[in-house]
């Protein structure tokens, strides 16, 4: 029963921190290049565009679910489970999710790279 | 890909391995927490290595997010996992921790996971012609190319 909970906070981990990070890549595109802003009007414009782009504050939300999510895992499960799991799903999670919800273009050397680190995560944690 | 671009993925990596590092650092000499005393939680930060780590944290927050305005999400995402080669690096060469197969395994598959990437396009536009994409390592010089 404990381990059916550890891959609920599992899976509850990989969609809110892929969910966060969808949200906050979009976020920065929609606020532009931050050095050429930073160029341009000072810090403080950057600052303000950014906490005033309504997604932002969103993705900051479920990072934070994201780590809760994963404080609560890491109380049923192992750590030695519950880390590398999540990391590994989310960096498969996250190039599925921003090729249908940024457009972006994962070709096949993306594709081959983000098999590689997540497997690479997996090799370090065991 | 300019040379300061790099510098931003690099403190991406650096910034959230120190601060992670920092973070447990503080938590051990804190001792374990339950989720009932979410008051020790806030009090946690009171800690000097807690508060270097949350420190270098944000720095890391706003690399990342720096990063995420000029580049895709699948290109900055690698970097964050160099910090687990960093980590394993730092504690052989500089602690002479053992360092077993399989995690060498991990570091090479990781390494090279990162160098696909790096030598991909920072940025994939939907609007772009394939390709150009695929033949130019660098939107700025495809561009080029395209008006050529």
């Amino acid at each position: 029963m404990k381990e059916l909970y550890a891959w609920a906070a599992i899976l509850l981990i990989v969609v809110a921190s892929t969910t966060g990070d969808v949200l906050l890549s979009y976020s920065m595109k929609r606020v532009g290049d931050v050095g050429e802003l930073w160029k341009k009007r000072g810090v403080l414009a950057v600052i303000g565009r950014v906490l005033t782009t309504p997604t932002f504050a969103l993705g900051v939300m479920a990072m934070g679910v994201a780590f809760y999510s994963l404080l609560f895992g890491l109380s049923w499960g192992n750590l030695s489970l519950v880390v590398p799991a999540s990391a590994a799903l989310t960096f498969v999670a996250n190039a599925v999710a921003a090729r249908i919800f940024l457009h972006e273009r994962v070709g096949r050397r993306r594709w081959a790279a983000t098999l590689l680190v997540a497997a690479g995560v997996v090799l370090m944690a065991i | 890909m300019t040379f300061r671009k790099y510098l931003v993925l690099a403190g991406i990596t650096v910034f959230a391995t120190a601060g992670d590092s920092l973070l447990a650092r503080g938590m051990k000499d804190l001792g374990g927490f339950s989720l009932h005393q979410l008051s020790g939680l806030v009090l946690a930060i009171l800690n000097p290595w807690v508060a270097a780590g949350i420190l270098l944290l944000l720095a890391f927050f706003s690399c990342y997010m720096s990063a995420l305005s000029w580049a895709d999400l699948t290109y900055v995402l690698p970097a964050t996992s160099l910090g687990y080669v960093l980590v394993a690096l730092i504690a052989h060469f500089g602690f002479h921790e053992q360092i077993s197969t399989t995690r060498w395994l991990g570091i090479a598959l990781i390494a090279v996971g990162v160098g696909f990437v790096a030598a991909s396009p920072s940025l994939t536009p939907v609007h772009q012609n394939q390709h150009a994409l695929e033949a130019s390592p660098d939107p700025v010089s495809q561009e080029v190319e395209v008006k050529s």
